[in-house]
């Protein structure tokens, strides 16, 4: 027993994100602000499939294992899972873009650290 | 002083998912609507997998939308990486070290199960876990070990970008169909049910997944090749 499920789902989601900001604020690395971003965005769908998770419940697939007509007493939430898969594809691509994004910024600067970027300051 | 204002901004999110972790009680059932996808995707589908059914039928359209991401993706990043001064910076310069005996001789393996398992998880998608996204994930994975282990291969980007246009318009039009056959755009009744969790069930679910598969393997494959140059 002792803790509900959805509970070290949630700690463990919130947790990763916690890393990913502290990543993104103290790194001044361009690919570690980019992994930093990539812990980020992990935890943030561990967290919205932890809110999908009922009591007791298991994967929304109709086999032997669970019969079409308790699928609607013993299924997990299906709806934030399918909504994760879009989180993870824009995750992949916001990544990807970054990625050229920094290869450039090493063509242009032949460093990777985001002190150079002087003529973005304010 | 960054640092003591690092750590407030990193706390005060502390302080307010821990109160949400807190307050947050486990469901102890499923919402309205959620009952009635469990309902409706083996009933009116006739697929197994219910996330399946709610991403190619129900959301169908977003879903469209999302592969339509990943062609920009693909197309962003080979405008970003093309026009780069003089490709001398590369390792190619200096010669490329090449991968371990272990590696080269693993992947002749290894490879082909990872695609033929890519290829299982695309046309399973409505019965078992997995699907077009996923299984498309898997074969762009096989291509990074592909490039890892063999740097020396090029893949045919004339090909992979008619393959995949070809499968958007194939996708594309299977939601023509739908619309014009069925209840509306993307609609997968316009193929028979066919017998519950067989391979060939669940109407045009499977040939979709199929679609999807391919657009978003080859997209992925062209995304990680880019990244090599």
């Amino acid at each position: 027993m002792g803790l509900p499920i959805s509970t070290i789902l949630l700690t463990t989601g919130f947790l990763l994100m916690l890393i990913g900001i502290w990543g993104i604020l103290r790194h001044r690395n361009l690919l570690r602000i980019i992994i930093g971003f990539g812990l980020l965005d992990t935890g943030i769908h561990i967290v919205m499939v932890a809110t999908g998770y009922i009591a007791g419940g298991t994967a929304p697939i109709i086999d032997k294992a669970l019969g079409i007509d308790e699928a609607t007493t013993r299924a997990v939430d299906p709806i934030p899972s399918a909504l994760v898969v879009t989180a993870i594809v824009i995750g992949f691509s916001v990544t990807a873009v970054m990625l050229a994004y920094a290869i450039r910024i090493h063509d242009a600067h032949k460093t990777l650290s985001i002190d150079v970027l002087t003529e973005s300051k304010w | 002083m960054r640092t003591v204002f690092s750590i407030l901004a990193v706390a005060m999110f502390a302080v307010i998912f821990a109160g949400i972790v807190g307050d947050y009680g486990e469901r102890e059932s499923v919402s309205e609507l959620a009952r009635q996808y469990l309902t409706l995707v083996p009933g009116d589908l006739g697929a197994a997998n219910v996330v399946t059914g709610i991403l190619i039928t129900y959301r169908g359209f977003d879903t469209l939308g999302e592969v339509a991401v990943l062609f920009m993706v693909a197309a962003s990043v080979g405008l970003l990486l093309s026009g780069g001064e003089g490709e001398t910076h590369t390792a190619d310069a200096d010669k490329p070290r090449r991968p371990s005996e272990l590696v080269e001789n693993g992947t002749v393996v290894i490879l082909p199960l990872i695609f033929l398992f890519g290829g299982y998880v695309i046309m399973n998608g409505h019965l078992s876990a997995g699907g077009g996204f996923q299984g498309g994930a898997v074969v762009a994975s096989g291509t990074m070990l592909l490039m890892l282990a063999l740097p020396a291969t090029r893949l045919n980007h004339g090909f992979l970008s008619v393959t995949e246009s070809l499968a958007g318009v194939v996708y594309v039009s299977i939601g023509i169909l739908g619309l014009v056959f069925a209840a509306g755009f993307l609609d997968s009744h316009i193929l028979p049910l066919g017998d519950f969790g067989t391979l060939i069930s669940a109407g045009a679910i499977p040939v979709i997944s199929a679609l999807l598969g391919i657009k978003v393997g080859a997209e992925l494959s062209v995304i990680i090749d880019r990244f090599r140059s």
